[in-house]
């Protein structure tokens, strides 16, 4: 099974599913078949805690006609990966450092990573 | 000390075509003008060509559809796609592989007609596949974010970042090759439409038709041609990334690396340099730019471009045609870095001519931030 395709599938089960290298202990994203920092191949699996912050987003702004504007954002994990995702609710309210939960949502009827707001 | 192709090849045409709006032209035939007029430039035509350095927006095999077009059979070419860098990329591979003799005479081209047929930029990249479902705007979303990230680190502010726009029109209002010559303020730029947050429309560059091209040979031939040779002294590269999620920190591009490998290669320093031409497709890019090639700490980038510093009449020459804010920005820019850079060295820009400039840097920016080429261009003085 491709790493993009065991990815894709932990998205259907509710997983975020990041690879990390048992050589250097980088955790990975996006999947590959080698790990980007020491091109070890030899990678595990482990599901992401969730836990992330907010390192920089920006609010797509659109006509009116189109549809509301909406957030996009760059979401450091605990685990140390970036991915790029969408924080829910006012985009106006997310900001640098905020802290997020990491959960496996829907865009457009298709599973995907969002993130919403965590209780300080 | 010298690197072995420093000053080893210079560009002797230079050729602009189709500039702002061109309707009843294909981006195609926009090159083929370019070209050209850049051949005319250096008093040789289409049949001395044969190597051949060129990417479209319009095409996977862009460099086979031109050479098809302009009825040629270049005997070395490259068409490197990395954005609108490519151009600036070019300088390098011309250089070597002109002077191991792959071939004598290089053509660099490039023509997009996207104003006229879509109005939108029109890019050949499709959204990377973890990326696409969330939309981000293409390209300006990501600058937007490397934007967010320089205010929030540094206190960069979006005044300062309309100042950069405001210095760029200041450029182009006296170029007649400028598609946007209306005088702006700070205030205009912070009062049009937001884009992508902190980036508002006068924060983006132009859409424009337009092509350009230039023509290098060996430095032992230069002079042999029309117009005064403008040399290669470096040109160096660097990535660091495709996808913007992956960009190792959005604050420090690959210019850092392109740039001290480009300088060394020259021989010469950030200070010695009398004019730059950096690749403006965002406000944002020139604060970047002026940082990583040294000239302000990381994080002054702001202030370093406030009260005129980069506009006419400012003590850094940044931009002199206008740039991709206000100049032209056809798809890709970086070609027109590298003609206003040699344009200035010769004292033939369009615009306003620069006294005695003997270096000057071209700097090109592909993908998102991802692919940064620095080239350091000079007089026959600097060799």
């Amino acid at each position: 099974m491709t790493p993009d395709k065991h990815f894709r599938d932990g998205l259907v089960a509710g997983e975020i599913r990041l690879q990390r290298c048992s050589s250097c202990h980088a955790h990975i994203f996006f999947p590959r078949v080698l790990c980007p920092a020491c091109h070890g191949t030899d990678l595990d699996w482990v599901n992401a805690s969730g836990q992330g912050e907010v390192y920089t987003f920006t609010t797509v702004r659109q006509r009116p006609e189109k549809g509301d504007d909406y957030n996009v954002s760059m979401i450091e994990l605990a685990e140390g990966v970036r991915m790029m995702t969408r924080v829910d609710g006012d985009p106006c309210d997310v900001a640098i450092g905020m802290r997020v939960f990491a959960y496996v949502g829907e865009i457009d009827g298709k599973p995907a990573v969002l993130c919403r707001k965590t209780e300080e | 000390m010298n690197h072995a192709l420093r000053g080893k090849s210079a560009i002797v045409g230079l050729g602009v075509a189709g500039l702002g709006e061109s309707p009843g032209l294909t981006s195609w035939d926009i090159m083929a003008q370019s070209a050209q007029t850049a051949l005319a430039d250096a008093g040789l035509a289409l049949k001395d060509v044969d190597g051949l350095f060129c990417a479209m927006m319009e095409d996977s095999m862009p460099v086979l559809m031109a050479a098809e077009y302009l009825g040629i059979r270049p005997r070395y070419v490259d068409g490197t796609l990395t954005g609108g860098s490519s151009f600036v990329n070019y300088l390098a591979s011309a250089t070597a592989a002109l002077d191991a003799g792959l071939c004598d005479v290089a053509l660099v081209c490039y023509g997009s007609n996207q104003r006229t047929a879509s109005g939108k930029l029109v890019t050949a990249s499709r959204l990377p596949p973890y990326e696409a479902p969330y939309k981000p705007r293409y390209p300006v979303s990501g600058y937007a974010m490397a934007a967010q990230r320089h205010m929030h680190k540094y206190g960069t502010t979006r005044e300062q970042l309309a100042d950069v726009a405001v210095a760029a029109r200041d450029w182009a209002t006296h170029n007649p090759e400028a598609f946007m010559r209306d005088p702006i303020t700070r205030e205009d730029v912070l009062a049009s439409r937001m884009v992508s947050d902190p980036l508002s429309k006068l924060d983006c560059c132009l859409v424009t038709d337009g092509g350009g091209a230039m023509v290098l040979t060996r430095a032992d031939r230069a002079k042999d041609h029309a117009k005064t040779p403008v040399y290669i002294l470096g040109a160096a590269a660097e990535s660091t990334h495709r996808q913007i999620s992956q960009m190792p920190d959005f604050t420090v591009t690959a210019a850092v690396e392109s740039g001290k490998r480009a300088f060394a290669m020259a021989g010469v320093k950030p200070s010695d340099i009398d004019v730059l031409e950096l690749y403006d497709a965002f406000t944002i890019n020139t604060i970047l730019f002026l940082e990583d090639l040294g000239y302000c700490a990381k994080g002054e980038g702001g202030a370093f471009v406030a009260d005129g510093r980069i506009a006419p009449g400012g003590s850094l020459a940044v931009n002199t045609n206008g740039g991709g804010l206000s100049c032209t920005h056809p798809g890709m820019y970086g070609i027109f870095t590298v003609i206003e850079a040699a344009h200035q060295i010769r004292g033939t820009a369009p615009g306003i001519k620069l006294d005695g400039v003997d270096l000057a840097l071209a700097h090109g920016n592909g993908g998102v931030l991802s692919s940064q080429v620095t080239a350091i261009l000079g007089s026959e003085a600097t060799l």
